[in-house]
């Protein structure tokens, strides 16, 4: 691709997208207005440009994007299902949009009404007891989770509980959270049925485990069967259970966190419950916890009283605030909306459909990948690429082969436990056409590997820039434009 | 994959080069080799006491940011400042291109590690 000018690299002095009409009231210096210690000393460095050129740069820039919205995008761990436009349409009403969070709560009763009524869907969902839907995002909503935790065991007077236990195949996310919240991360091993060795689970936890975080199905997308013994080793300990929701999308409507034992829950609001994702969201990441937790969740939360939405700050054991305001309202908006339109049942279909649809693709592809673990998955699975690595064309290579065939490469070298992992997330709202001929592409990139590696090792061939240089990019990153 | 003989290694895919008290310590070849292009890496202060198995490093690559573990007990006496600035130095030559250094506190440990050959082994059985 030839290289694109950046919007500033365009500017011609005195071009301009904009003709305003002469000014009909009197001109005052800009100083007379603003105190002078407000005003800055250089002019702000804008791109001078025309409009065409502005509408130009930004429609071949949205041209190079890759979104659910151009194509299939099988991220493992990430559920990167289509967001329906209607859940747009919902959160752009005025009612939503047009309010300020300072507003006094008797003039927002429809906007509190939203955030109740969440809670107590998510409650449904979950199992959980009650929620709280301010942080911003899935990291957030761990970090916020275990702060429960913390103040939990602390306010019990057990005040040596400082480790959290993980699985070796945890989200990367779940020990920095933990670390982020002061907690010593222990590590628990898998079993060779990739699910959390029990043995090896007794010997980690003791009087001082704060809790365990999983994930359910977990990384590998396989259901962890002994949830309720892990869960019954993990209490007897005192400790608690934390549920990373991430993986949420494989058991809508069938079985619930709450019910296996686990006593705080994140989801992912981004992910399972079809809000934008990735580019920056926003996301959201509710928190649930079970009652003797509920005195701990973040102020404000959203109370009924006398047929009055009202916000409670009257929390005295709370660990305070994590967000501005209520969180990413929009995003609930959104995600509501996703909800009361597919219903109960509908909800159920999501996740039977991202199983079926996960357990199909596995199968096409069994022949000419390793998969690790060869049993029924649930919304994703693993294959690895350790066969094509003899031939000297590693997984890296081959999610960029795929690029040229037009398809977003699932998710690499994830989980750790998996040597040239692929991960692969189809989720349920991909036609069985597109399924093949994703499995097509995959089956013919295997072909390559054996006849023709260098063509692998090579690609992608076709993208706007080929290979980019990882290495410089994370070593030295330019974030901005400098003249 | 290069496997060095007189040395010692660790499951964790650490090598200790021992020399007297001092244990010379570094990553594997198969260690470098998996983890790819290793873009930054993060090294214990010199004085750190460490106990066998203690986190003691963090190689971060193109594909993850790792754990170094210390293979034996002992005090941090030198680390290998030239990664900083050039961390792939660990690609070029593992073997060369050293971490830390330990004071060992209980060189009875090493005993518990694998020679050459048993490591090469152990690489065959995981691959």
């Amino acid at each position: 691709m030839k290289e694109r000018p950046l919007i500033f690299e365009m500017s011609k002095p005195g071009r301009k997208a904009y003709s305003l009409p002469d000014c009909d009231v009197p001109h005052l210096a800009l100083e007379d207005m603003v105190p002078r210690e407000c005003l800055r000393d250089d002019d702000a460095r804008l791109p001078e440009v025309s409009e065409v050129d502005v509408v130009r740069h930004f429609t071949r820039l949205s041209q190079l994007n890759y979104g659910v919205d151009s194509g299939f995008y099988p991220l493992g761990s990430c559920t990167m299902k289509y967001n329906p436009k209607v859940n747009e349409d919902v959160a752009a009403l005025s009612g939503f949009t047009q309010v300020h969070p300072l507003q006094p709560a008797e003039t927002v009763q429809g906007c509190l009404e939203i955030l109740y009524r969440m809670d107590r869907l998510l409650s449904e969902i979950t199992g959980m007891d009650s929620f709280s839907l301010q942080p911003a995002a899935g990291a957030h909503g761990e970090m916020t989770g275990l702060m429960i935790i913390k103040a939990y065991h602390q306010h019990c007077g057990d005040v040596k509980r400082n480790k959290i236990v993980v699985p070796d195949s945890a989200h990367g996310t779940n020990p920095a959270s933990a670390a982020m919240v002061g907690f010593d991360v222990v590590e628990v091993k898998s079993n060779d049925r990739g699910e959390v060795d029990l043995e090896a689970l007794k010997a980690v936890v003791d009087d001082t485990t704060a809790g365990l975080m999983l994930t359910n199905p977990n990384t590998l997308g396989l259901f962890e069967g002994n949830i309720l013994e892990i869960a019954d080793i993990v209490h007897k300990a005192g400790g608690l259970l934390y549920y990373d929701g991430a993986n949420m999308n494989a058991i809508l409507g069938i079985a619930r966190p709450g019910d296996m034992g686990f006593d705080v829950v994140h989801l992912n609001l981004h992910k399972t419950f079809s809000t934008p994702h990735g580019g920056g969201g926003p996301g959201s990441g509710p928190i649930g916890v079970k009652k003797e937790l509920e005195p701990f969740l973040p102020v404000p939360m959203v109370g009924f009283k006398d047929g009055r939405y009202y916000l409670d700050y009257d929390r005295p054991l709370s660990i305070g605030r994590v967000k501005s305001f209520y969180g990413n309202f929009g995003v609930v908006v959104k995600a509501y909306a996703y909800i009361m339109s597919m219903g109960a049942e509908g909800l159920k279909k999501v996740s039977e459909s991202a199983v079926l649809n996960a357990n199909y693709l596995m199968e096409l592809l069994k022949g000419y990948y390793l998969v690790p673990y060869n049993r029924r998955c649930m919304h994703e699975f693993v294959i690895s690429a350790q066969r094509q690595k003899e031939k000297g064309v590693s997984a890296l290579d081959i999610a960029k082969r795929l690029m040229d065939f037009g398809f977003h490469p699932p998710t690499m070298y994830f989980p750790l436990i998996v040597k040239e992992a692929l991960m692969i997330e189809p989720t349920e709202t991909e036609s069985k056409e597109t399924l093949d001929a994703f499995a097509d592409a995959l089956i013919e990139i295997a072909r390559e590997v054996e006849e023709q590696p260098e063509k692998v090792k090579g690609a992608p061939h076709t993208t706007p820039v080929r290979r980019l240089d990882e290495v410089r990019a994370a070593r030295n990153p330019v974030l901005r434009w400098k003249p | 994959m290069k496997v060095i003989n007189g040395l010692k290694y660790s499951k964790d895919h650490e090598w200790v080069k021992v020399e007297g008290n001092r244990a010379i310590i570094g990553i594997t070849d198969y260690a470098q080799d998996s983890l790819g292009d290793i873009v930054f890496i993060d090294l214990p202060e010199v004085g750190r006491t460490v106990r066998a198995g203690d986190a003691v490093a963090v190689v971060e690559s193109v594909k993850a940011a790792s754990d170094v573990y210390s293979p034996v007990s002992g005090t941090v006496i030198e680390v290998n400042t030239s990664l900083e600035a050039s961390p792939e130095l660990i690609n070029q030559d593992p073997y060369e291109n050293w971490i830390l250094v330990l004071e060992m506190s209980d060189p009875g440990e090493l005993g518990s590690l694998m020679d050459a050959e048993g490591y090469e082994r152990f690489c065959e059985e995981e691959a």
